[in-house]
Protein backbone atom coordinates (compact mmCIF):
# COMPACT_ATOMS: atom_id res chain seq x y z
CA UNK A 1 0.00 0.00 0.00
CA UNK A 2 2.26 2.45 0.75
CA UNK A 3 4.18 2.69 -2.76
CA UNK A 4 1.21 1.82 -4.33
CA UNK A 5 0.16 4.10 -7.10
CA UNK A 6 -3.48 4.54 -5.52
CA UNK A 7 -0.89 6.59 -2.70
CA UNK A 8 1.08 8.35 -4.62
CA UNK A 9 -2.08 9.70 -6.96
CA UNK A 10 -4.08 10.32 -3.79
CA UNK A 11 -0.95 12.46 -2.48
CA UNK A 12 -0.13 14.45 -5.90
CA UNK A 13 -3.67 15.01 -6.02
CA UNK A 14 -3.68 17.03 -2.63
CA UNK A 15 -0.40 18.73 -2.69
CA UNK A 16 -1.30 20.03 -6.32
CA UNK A 17 -4.61 21.23 -5.19
CA UNK A 18 -3.63 22.50 -1.95
CA UNK A 19 -0.64 24.69 -3.89
CA UNK A 20 -3.30 25.81 -6.57
CA UNK A 21 -5.50 27.03 -3.25
CA UNK A 22 -3.00 28.53 -1.87
CA UNK A 23 -1.55 30.49 -4.75
CA UNK A 24 -5.04 31.66 -5.72
CA UNK A 25 -5.77 32.93 -2.20
CA UNK A 26 -2.26 34.58 -1.75
CA UNK A 27 -3.11 37.83 -3.79
CA UNK A 28 -6.59 38.77 -2.60
CA UNK A 29 -5.11 37.34 1.59
CA UNK A 30 -1.91 39.88 1.26
CA UNK A 31 -3.84 42.43 -0.07
CA UNK A 32 -6.73 42.11 2.53
CA UNK A 33 -4.39 42.05 4.89
CA UNK A 34 -2.67 45.19 4.13
CA UNK A 35 -5.72 46.59 4.52
CA UNK A 36 -6.55 45.34 8.08
CA UNK A 37 -3.18 46.09 9.22
CA UNK A 38 -2.91 49.83 7.83
CA UNK A 39 -6.06 51.03 6.91
CA UNK A 40 -9.63 51.68 8.51
CA UNK A 41 -12.76 51.86 7.01
CA UNK A 42 -16.65 51.80 7.92
CA UNK A 43 -17.62 48.23 8.41
CA UNK A 44 -14.22 47.04 8.79
CA UNK A 45 -15.28 45.00 11.58
CA UNK A 46 -17.54 42.75 10.04
CA UNK A 47 -15.37 42.44 7.25
CA UNK A 48 -12.78 40.91 9.49
CA UNK A 49 -15.32 39.10 11.17
CA UNK A 50 -16.78 37.45 8.00
CA UNK A 51 -13.45 36.69 6.79
CA UNK A 52 -12.52 34.56 10.36
CA UNK A 53 -15.40 32.72 10.56
CA UNK A 54 -14.30 29.67 8.23
CA UNK A 55 -11.80 29.22 10.56
CA UNK A 56 -14.18 29.35 13.33
CA UNK A 57 -17.17 27.64 12.21
CA UNK A 58 -18.07 23.38 11.67
CA UNK A 59 -15.92 23.00 8.63
CA UNK A 60 -19.33 21.35 7.76
CA UNK A 61 -21.30 24.31 8.30
CA UNK A 62 -19.08 26.13 5.58
CA UNK A 63 -18.99 23.13 3.58
CA UNK A 64 -23.04 23.24 3.68
CA UNK A 65 -23.21 27.06 2.53
CA UNK A 66 -20.67 26.27 -0.39
CA UNK A 67 -23.35 23.65 -1.66
CA UNK A 68 -25.86 26.06 -1.59
CA UNK A 69 -23.81 28.72 -3.25
CA UNK A 70 -23.02 26.64 -5.69
CA UNK A 71 -25.27 23.76 -5.97
CA UNK A 72 -26.98 23.02 -9.31
CA UNK A 73 -29.90 24.34 -8.14
CA UNK A 74 -28.81 28.02 -7.11
CA UNK A 75 -28.24 30.87 -9.36
CA UNK A 76 -24.72 30.71 -9.33
CA UNK A 77 -24.50 26.98 -9.90
CA UNK A 78 -26.81 27.26 -12.61
CA UNK A 79 -25.07 29.87 -14.09
CA UNK A 80 -21.63 28.01 -14.38
CA UNK A 81 -23.07 25.42 -15.18
CA UNK A 82 -24.70 26.58 -18.51
CA UNK A 83 -21.03 27.40 -19.58
CA UNK A 84 -19.82 23.80 -18.91
CA UNK A 85 -18.16 24.80 -14.79
CA UNK A 86 -18.79 22.16 -12.62
CA UNK A 87 -18.36 22.97 -9.09
CA UNK A 88 -19.70 20.04 -7.27
CA UNK A 89 -18.41 16.80 -6.65
CA UNK A 90 -15.50 18.20 -8.73
CA UNK A 91 -11.86 18.95 -8.11
CA UNK A 92 -12.67 22.56 -8.41
CA UNK A 93 -15.01 22.41 -5.64
CA UNK A 94 -12.02 20.89 -3.70
CA UNK A 95 -9.81 23.43 -5.15
CA UNK A 96 -13.02 26.12 -3.20
CA UNK A 97 -13.31 23.91 -0.31
CA UNK A 98 -9.49 24.55 0.59
CA UNK A 99 -9.21 28.34 -0.53
CA UNK A 100 -12.12 29.38 2.03
CA UNK A 101 -10.65 27.29 4.55
CA UNK A 102 -7.31 28.07 4.10
CA UNK A 103 -7.78 32.06 3.88
CA UNK A 104 -8.37 33.32 7.16
CA UNK A 105 -5.08 31.75 8.49
CA UNK A 106 -3.56 33.13 5.27
CA UNK A 107 -4.82 36.83 6.14
CA UNK A 108 -4.21 36.69 9.66
CA UNK A 109 -0.48 35.56 9.61
CA UNK A 110 0.36 37.79 7.04
CA UNK A 111 -1.65 40.75 8.82
CA UNK A 112 0.48 40.35 11.94
CA UNK A 113 4.00 40.43 9.52
CA UNK A 114 2.39 43.51 8.16
CA UNK A 115 1.62 45.19 11.57
CA UNK A 116 5.57 44.56 12.52
CA UNK A 117 6.32 46.80 9.62
CA UNK A 118 7.69 49.96 10.76
CA UNK A 119 5.37 52.43 9.72
CA UNK A 120 7.97 54.59 9.93
CA UNK A 121 9.98 53.37 6.92
CA UNK A 122 6.80 53.56 4.83
CA UNK A 123 6.09 57.03 5.42
CA UNK A 124 10.33 58.09 4.79
CA UNK A 125 10.19 56.21 1.73
CA UNK A 126 7.16 58.67 0.90
CA UNK A 127 8.61 62.01 1.48
CA UNK A 128 11.38 60.54 -0.70
CA UNK A 129 8.89 60.42 -3.47
CA UNK A 130 7.33 57.15 -3.99
CA UNK A 131 4.23 56.02 -4.59
CA UNK A 132 2.24 54.39 -2.72
CA UNK A 133 2.34 51.03 -4.84
CA UNK A 134 6.21 51.43 -4.65
CA UNK A 135 6.26 51.14 -1.38
CA UNK A 136 3.76 48.47 -0.80
CA UNK A 137 6.51 46.50 -3.50
CA UNK A 138 9.74 47.77 -2.78
CA UNK A 139 9.67 48.59 1.36
CA UNK A 140 6.76 46.63 2.85
CA UNK A 141 6.25 43.65 0.90
CA UNK A 142 10.24 42.79 1.48
CA UNK A 143 10.34 43.45 4.93
CA UNK A 144 7.12 41.26 5.49
CA UNK A 145 8.19 38.35 2.94
CA UNK A 146 9.29 35.57 5.93
CA UNK A 147 5.88 36.41 7.59
CA UNK A 148 3.98 36.10 4.04
CA UNK A 149 5.76 32.87 2.75
CA UNK A 150 5.20 31.54 6.98
CA UNK A 151 1.44 32.15 6.51
CA UNK A 152 1.24 30.69 3.12
CA UNK A 153 2.76 27.45 4.67
CA UNK A 154 0.38 27.32 7.51
CA UNK A 155 -2.47 28.25 4.52
CA UNK A 156 -1.14 25.20 2.76
CA UNK A 157 -1.27 23.05 5.35
CA UNK A 158 -4.88 23.59 6.47
CA UNK A 159 -5.52 23.19 2.55
CA UNK A 160 -4.16 19.83 2.62
CA UNK A 161 -5.75 18.80 6.42
CA UNK A 162 -9.35 20.45 5.21
CA UNK A 163 -12.36 17.36 5.18
CA UNK A 164 -15.53 18.42 6.59
CA UNK A 165 -16.34 21.30 3.69
CA UNK A 166 -14.31 19.06 1.12
CA UNK A 167 -16.74 16.17 1.48
CA UNK A 168 -19.81 17.88 1.40
CA UNK A 169 -18.70 20.15 -1.59
CA UNK A 170 -16.58 17.77 -3.93
CA UNK A 171 -17.54 14.81 -2.67
CA UNK A 172 -15.00 11.60 -1.87
CA UNK A 173 -14.73 10.22 -5.46
CA UNK A 174 -11.84 8.35 -5.87
CA UNK A 175 -9.62 9.40 -8.71
CA UNK A 176 -11.49 12.56 -8.73
CA UNK A 177 -11.91 14.48 -5.87
CA UNK A 178 -10.37 12.20 -2.80
CA UNK A 179 -7.44 14.09 -1.19
CA UNK A 180 -5.84 12.21 1.58
CA UNK A 181 -7.90 13.33 4.35
CA UNK A 182 -11.11 11.65 2.31
CA UNK A 183 -9.41 8.96 1.00
CA UNK A 184 -8.56 7.98 5.48
CA UNK A 185 -11.96 8.94 6.15
CA UNK A 186 -12.70 6.36 3.32
CA UNK A 187 -10.69 2.95 4.00
CA UNK A 188 -11.59 3.64 8.23
CA UNK A 189 -15.08 3.71 6.62
CA UNK A 190 -14.92 0.39 4.41
CA UNK A 191 -12.54 -1.53 7.68
CA UNK A 192 -9.24 -1.04 5.61
CA UNK A 193 -7.61 -0.04 8.85
CA UNK A 194 -4.25 -0.58 7.61
CA UNK A 195 -4.55 1.80 4.38
CA UNK A 196 -5.93 4.59 6.29
CA UNK A 197 -2.69 4.42 8.57
CA UNK A 198 0.12 4.97 5.99
CA UNK A 199 -2.30 7.21 4.64
CA UNK A 200 -2.20 8.84 8.24
CA UNK A 201 1.22 8.81 8.30
CA UNK A 202 1.73 11.03 5.36
CA UNK A 203 -0.45 13.33 6.47
CA UNK A 204 0.97 14.21 9.52
CA UNK A 205 4.66 13.73 8.26
CA UNK A 206 3.15 16.40 5.49
CA UNK A 207 2.13 18.39 8.38
CA UNK A 208 4.92 18.59 10.47
CA UNK A 209 7.18 19.43 7.81
CA UNK A 210 5.10 22.17 6.65
CA UNK A 211 4.11 23.55 9.86
CA UNK A 212 7.77 23.43 11.36
CA UNK A 213 8.76 25.74 8.36
CA UNK A 214 6.63 28.54 8.66
CA UNK A 215 7.73 28.56 12.23
CA UNK A 216 10.99 28.54 11.63
CA UNK A 217 10.87 31.51 9.25
CA UNK A 218 8.81 33.51 11.69
CA UNK A 219 11.55 32.70 13.93
CA UNK A 220 14.53 33.64 11.71
CA UNK A 221 12.21 36.76 11.04
CA UNK A 222 12.43 38.14 14.18
CA UNK A 223 16.48 38.27 14.72
CA UNK A 224 16.45 40.73 11.92
CA UNK B 1 -51.68 21.55 66.42
CA UNK B 2 -48.23 20.37 67.17
CA UNK B 3 -49.73 16.31 67.56
CA UNK B 4 -52.23 17.21 63.56
CA UNK B 5 -48.27 18.36 62.42
CA UNK B 6 -47.00 15.58 63.81
CA UNK B 7 -49.36 13.23 62.21
CA UNK B 8 -49.33 14.89 58.77
CA UNK B 9 -45.91 14.78 58.93
CA UNK B 10 -45.55 11.01 59.13
CA UNK B 11 -48.39 10.24 56.83
CA UNK B 12 -46.62 12.56 54.27
CA UNK B 13 -43.34 10.58 54.70
CA UNK B 14 -45.27 7.30 54.57
CA UNK B 15 -46.65 8.39 51.31
CA UNK B 16 -43.34 10.24 49.51
CA UNK B 17 -41.97 6.65 50.31
CA UNK B 18 -44.65 4.94 49.01
CA UNK B 19 -44.62 6.96 45.79
CA UNK B 20 -41.48 6.79 45.39
CA UNK B 21 -41.27 2.65 45.40
CA UNK B 22 -44.41 2.99 43.24
CA UNK B 23 -42.34 4.42 40.74
CA UNK B 24 -39.05 2.62 40.70
CA UNK B 25 -41.15 -0.46 40.47
CA UNK B 26 -42.50 0.78 37.54
CA UNK B 27 -39.92 1.61 35.95
CA UNK B 28 -37.85 -1.12 37.27
CA UNK B 29 -38.59 -3.73 34.85
CA UNK B 30 -39.29 -0.34 31.85
CA UNK B 31 -36.18 -0.58 29.77
CA UNK B 32 -35.19 1.99 26.79
CA UNK B 33 -33.19 0.01 24.32
CA UNK B 34 -31.15 0.80 21.08
CA UNK B 35 -31.71 0.06 17.86
CA UNK B 36 -28.98 -0.38 15.35
CA UNK B 37 -30.97 -0.08 11.93
CA UNK B 38 -30.28 0.26 8.31
CA UNK B 39 -31.03 3.84 7.21
CA UNK B 40 -33.74 2.62 4.83
CA UNK B 41 -35.67 1.81 7.83
CA UNK B 42 -36.08 5.30 9.02
CA UNK B 43 -39.84 5.77 8.15
CA UNK B 44 -41.14 2.55 8.72
CA UNK B 45 -39.72 1.52 11.82
CA UNK B 46 -41.02 5.32 13.31
CA UNK B 47 -44.12 4.75 12.41
CA UNK B 48 -44.36 0.72 14.17
CA UNK B 49 -42.23 2.48 17.41
CA UNK B 50 -44.87 4.77 17.89
CA UNK B 51 -47.63 1.86 18.25
CA UNK B 52 -45.40 -0.14 19.84
CA UNK B 53 -44.09 2.10 22.88
CA UNK B 54 -48.33 3.15 22.75
CA UNK B 55 -48.52 -0.56 24.64
CA UNK B 56 -45.50 -1.33 26.18
CA UNK B 57 -43.63 -0.14 28.92
CA UNK B 58 -40.79 -0.15 26.90
CA UNK B 59 -38.74 2.78 25.17
CA UNK B 60 -37.07 2.22 21.70
CA UNK B 61 -34.24 4.68 20.53
CA UNK B 62 -32.63 4.48 16.76
CA UNK B 63 -29.56 4.83 15.43
CA UNK B 64 -29.87 4.52 11.67
CA UNK B 65 -26.88 4.53 9.24
CA UNK B 66 -25.64 2.30 6.96
CA UNK B 67 -25.15 -0.93 7.50
CA UNK B 68 -21.80 -1.76 7.29
CA UNK B 69 -21.07 0.79 10.03
CA UNK B 70 -23.19 0.14 12.25
CA UNK B 71 -22.14 -3.64 12.10
CA UNK B 72 -18.63 -1.95 12.90
CA UNK B 73 -19.67 -0.03 15.92
CA UNK B 74 -21.24 -2.96 17.68
CA UNK B 75 -18.39 -5.10 16.33
CA UNK B 76 -16.15 -2.07 18.58
CA UNK B 77 -18.41 -2.62 21.31
CA UNK B 78 -21.42 -0.02 20.91
CA UNK B 79 -24.03 -0.55 23.20
CA UNK B 80 -26.84 -1.64 20.67
CA UNK B 81 -29.41 -3.90 21.86
CA UNK B 82 -30.98 -5.12 18.22
CA UNK B 83 -29.34 -5.16 14.86
CA UNK B 84 -31.44 -4.79 12.20
CA UNK B 85 -29.34 -4.79 9.06
CA UNK B 86 -30.15 -4.46 4.88
CA UNK B 87 -27.48 -7.24 3.85
CA UNK B 88 -26.76 -10.83 5.37
CA UNK B 89 -23.03 -9.87 5.06
CA UNK B 90 -23.07 -7.72 7.93
CA UNK B 91 -25.18 -9.98 9.96
CA UNK B 92 -22.73 -12.99 9.31
CA UNK B 93 -19.79 -11.04 10.35
CA UNK B 94 -21.12 -9.88 13.25
CA UNK B 95 -22.07 -13.71 13.42
CA UNK B 96 -18.63 -15.45 12.85
CA UNK B 97 -17.47 -13.20 15.45
CA UNK B 98 -19.63 -14.29 18.21
CA UNK B 99 -21.47 -10.95 19.02
CA UNK B 100 -24.73 -11.82 18.16
CA UNK B 101 -27.39 -13.65 20.57
CA UNK B 102 -27.84 -17.33 19.73
CA UNK B 103 -31.32 -18.30 18.47
CA UNK B 104 -32.29 -14.82 18.23
CA UNK B 105 -31.51 -14.13 14.31
CA UNK B 106 -33.93 -14.04 11.85
CA UNK B 107 -34.67 -13.01 7.57
CA UNK B 108 -37.38 -10.40 8.55
CA UNK B 109 -37.88 -8.22 4.80
CA UNK B 110 -37.18 -8.27 1.20
CA UNK B 111 -36.78 -5.05 -1.22
CA UNK B 112 -35.97 -4.03 -4.78
CA UNK B 113 -33.75 -1.27 -6.25
CA UNK B 114 -34.32 1.46 -8.27
CA UNK B 115 -32.85 4.00 -10.33
CA UNK B 116 -34.13 7.64 -9.74
CA UNK B 117 -33.31 11.30 -11.03
CA UNK B 118 -34.51 14.79 -9.54
CA UNK B 119 -38.53 15.36 -10.22
CA UNK B 120 -37.83 18.05 -12.99
CA UNK B 121 -35.41 15.72 -14.55
CA UNK B 122 -36.56 15.15 -18.20
CA UNK B 123 -34.39 11.86 -18.50
CA UNK B 124 -35.83 8.22 -19.11
CA UNK B 125 -34.31 4.64 -18.67
CA UNK B 126 -35.53 1.52 -20.84
CA UNK B 127 -32.74 -0.22 -19.74
CA UNK B 128 -29.74 0.23 -17.53
CA UNK B 129 -27.63 0.25 -20.58
CA UNK B 130 -28.74 3.87 -21.07
CA UNK B 131 -26.84 4.57 -17.78
CA UNK B 132 -23.90 4.88 -20.13
CA UNK B 133 -25.21 7.67 -22.11
CA UNK B 134 -23.62 10.57 -21.91
CA UNK B 135 -26.73 12.65 -20.21
CA UNK B 136 -25.64 10.13 -17.08
CA UNK B 137 -22.55 12.43 -16.11
CA UNK B 138 -22.52 11.69 -12.59
CA UNK B 139 -24.49 8.71 -11.02
CA UNK B 140 -24.55 8.62 -6.64
CA UNK B 141 -24.26 4.96 -4.80
CA UNK B 142 -23.74 4.47 -1.46
CA UNK B 143 -20.21 3.04 -1.34
CA UNK B 144 -20.47 0.26 -3.39
CA UNK B 145 -17.61 -2.13 -1.66
CA UNK B 146 -19.38 -1.98 1.94
CA UNK B 147 -22.95 0.01 1.78
CA UNK B 148 -25.78 -2.95 1.24
CA UNK B 149 -27.26 -0.67 -1.00
CA UNK B 150 -24.23 -0.12 -3.08
CA UNK B 151 -23.17 -3.45 -2.57
CA UNK B 152 -26.27 -4.87 -4.26
CA UNK B 153 -26.50 -2.17 -7.14
CA UNK B 154 -23.18 -2.61 -8.24
CA UNK B 155 -23.21 -6.15 -8.33
CA UNK B 156 -26.73 -6.03 -10.55
CA UNK B 157 -24.37 -3.13 -12.98
CA UNK B 158 -21.65 -6.17 -13.23
CA UNK B 159 -23.84 -8.89 -13.88
CA UNK B 160 -25.08 -6.82 -16.66
CA UNK B 161 -21.50 -6.07 -17.44
CA UNK B 162 -21.65 -2.39 -17.42
CA UNK B 163 -19.86 -2.03 -13.96
CA UNK B 164 -16.48 -0.94 -15.49
CA UNK B 165 -17.90 2.09 -17.58
CA UNK B 166 -20.37 2.97 -15.03
CA UNK B 167 -17.96 3.18 -12.78
CA UNK B 168 -16.04 6.41 -13.37
CA UNK B 169 -19.43 7.86 -13.14
CA UNK B 170 -19.93 7.26 -9.72
CA UNK B 171 -20.35 9.49 -6.79
CA UNK B 172 -20.09 7.22 -3.57
CA UNK B 173 -21.91 8.68 -0.77
CA UNK B 174 -22.20 7.24 2.66
CA UNK B 175 -25.62 5.54 3.10
CA UNK B 176 -28.92 5.11 1.12
CA UNK B 177 -30.70 8.16 2.13
CA UNK B 178 -27.33 10.60 1.34
CA UNK B 179 -27.90 8.80 -2.55
CA UNK B 180 -31.81 10.11 -1.85
CA UNK B 181 -30.40 13.51 -0.69
CA UNK B 182 -28.22 14.23 -3.49
CA UNK B 183 -30.15 13.03 -6.35
CA UNK B 184 -32.95 15.37 -4.56
CA UNK B 185 -30.10 18.36 -4.90
CA UNK B 186 -29.62 18.29 -8.78
CA UNK B 187 -25.95 17.74 -8.46
CA UNK B 188 -25.93 14.34 -9.37
CA UNK B 189 -28.25 13.24 -12.65
CA UNK B 190 -28.96 9.87 -11.07
CA UNK B 191 -28.98 7.27 -8.00
CA UNK B 192 -29.75 3.71 -6.77
CA UNK B 193 -31.95 3.41 -3.82
CA UNK B 194 -34.71 1.10 -2.94
CA UNK B 195 -38.35 1.37 -3.99
CA UNK B 196 -38.99 2.06 -0.53
CA UNK B 197 -36.85 5.24 -0.03
CA UNK B 198 -38.15 6.57 -3.76
CA UNK B 199 -41.49 6.06 -1.81
CA UNK B 200 -40.84 8.67 0.98
CA UNK B 201 -39.65 11.52 -1.53
CA UNK B 202 -41.76 13.70 -3.68
CA UNK B 203 -38.47 15.53 -5.34
CA UNK B 204 -37.32 12.48 -6.96
CA UNK B 205 -39.29 10.04 -9.56
CA UNK B 206 -38.58 6.61 -10.20
CA UNK B 207 -37.49 5.73 -13.94
CA UNK B 208 -36.16 2.33 -13.74
CA UNK B 209 -37.35 -0.45 -11.36
CA UNK B 210 -34.52 -3.67 -10.79
CA UNK B 211 -36.67 -6.16 -11.94
CA UNK B 212 -36.70 -8.93 -8.66
CA UNK B 213 -35.59 -11.30 -10.82
CA UNK B 214 -32.58 -9.86 -12.73
CA UNK B 215 -31.10 -7.75 -9.47
CA UNK B 216 -29.66 -9.27 -6.74
CA UNK B 217 -31.57 -11.20 -3.46
CA UNK B 218 -32.22 -8.44 -1.35
CA UNK B 219 -32.18 -9.53 2.55
CA UNK B 220 -32.70 -7.97 5.55
CA UNK B 221 -32.06 -9.84 8.69
CA UNK B 222 -32.49 -8.63 12.12
CA UNK B 223 -31.17 -10.23 15.82
CA UNK B 224 -30.22 -9.18 18.95
CA UNK B 225 -26.86 -8.23 20.35
CA UNK B 226 -25.16 -10.64 22.83
CA UNK B 227 -23.57 -8.01 24.57
CA UNK B 228 -27.03 -6.48 25.31
CA UNK B 229 -28.09 -5.58 28.86
CA UNK B 230 -31.74 -5.76 27.86
CA UNK B 231 -32.42 -8.42 26.24
CA UNK B 232 -36.16 -8.73 27.97
CA UNK B 233 -36.69 -5.58 26.25
CA UNK B 234 -35.36 -6.41 22.87
CA UNK B 235 -37.27 -10.03 22.54
CA UNK B 236 -40.25 -7.37 22.91
CA UNK B 237 -39.65 -5.13 20.50
CA UNK B 238 -38.17 -8.26 18.29
CA UNK B 239 -41.43 -9.88 18.28
CA UNK B 240 -43.23 -6.43 18.50
CA UNK B 241 -41.80 -5.83 14.40
CA UNK B 242 -43.20 -9.78 13.63
CA UNK B 243 -46.73 -8.69 14.43
CA UNK B 244 -50.21 -8.53 12.09
CA UNK B 245 -49.77 -4.66 12.70
CA UNK B 246 -45.70 -4.26 12.23
CA UNK B 247 -46.13 -6.52 8.88
CA UNK B 248 -48.82 -4.08 7.82
CA UNK B 249 -46.79 -1.21 8.13
CA UNK B 250 -43.97 -2.75 6.00
CA UNK B 251 -45.90 -3.80 3.71
CA UNK B 252 -47.57 -0.17 3.33
CA UNK B 253 -44.00 1.63 2.89
CA UNK B 254 -43.59 -1.12 -0.11
CA UNK B 255 -41.09 -3.32 2.06
CA UNK B 256 -42.00 -7.58 0.88
CA UNK B 257 -42.09 -9.22 4.32
CA UNK B 258 -40.52 -13.00 4.20
CA UNK B 259 -42.42 -15.44 6.17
Amino acid sequence: MIFSFETWQITVFSLSVGLASTLLILPFGVVLAWLFARKTWPLKSFVETVVLLPLVMPPVSTGLILLKIFGRRSPIGQWLYERGVEIVFNWKGVLIAMSVMSFPLLVRSVRTSFAEVNPRLEQIAATLGASPLKIFFVITIPLAYKGIVAGALLAFSRALGEFGATILLAGNIPGETQTLSLAVYNFVQIGKDSDAFVLLGITVALAFLFVWSSEWLLRSGNKA
Amino acid sequence: MYRFKQGMRKSLSVAAVFFILAWTQANAWADEILVSAAASLTDVLKEITSGYQAKSKHTVKFNFGPSNGLARQIEEGAPADLFFSADLPQMDTLDKNGRLEPGTRKNLLSNQLVIIVPADSKLAISSPKDLLKADFKKIALAEPSSVPVGVYSSKYLSDEGLWEQVKSKVVPVQDVRATLASVESGNVVAGFVYKTDAAVSKKIKIVYEVPIDKGPKITYPAAIVKESKRKEAARDFMTYIQSRAAKDAFKKYGFVVLD
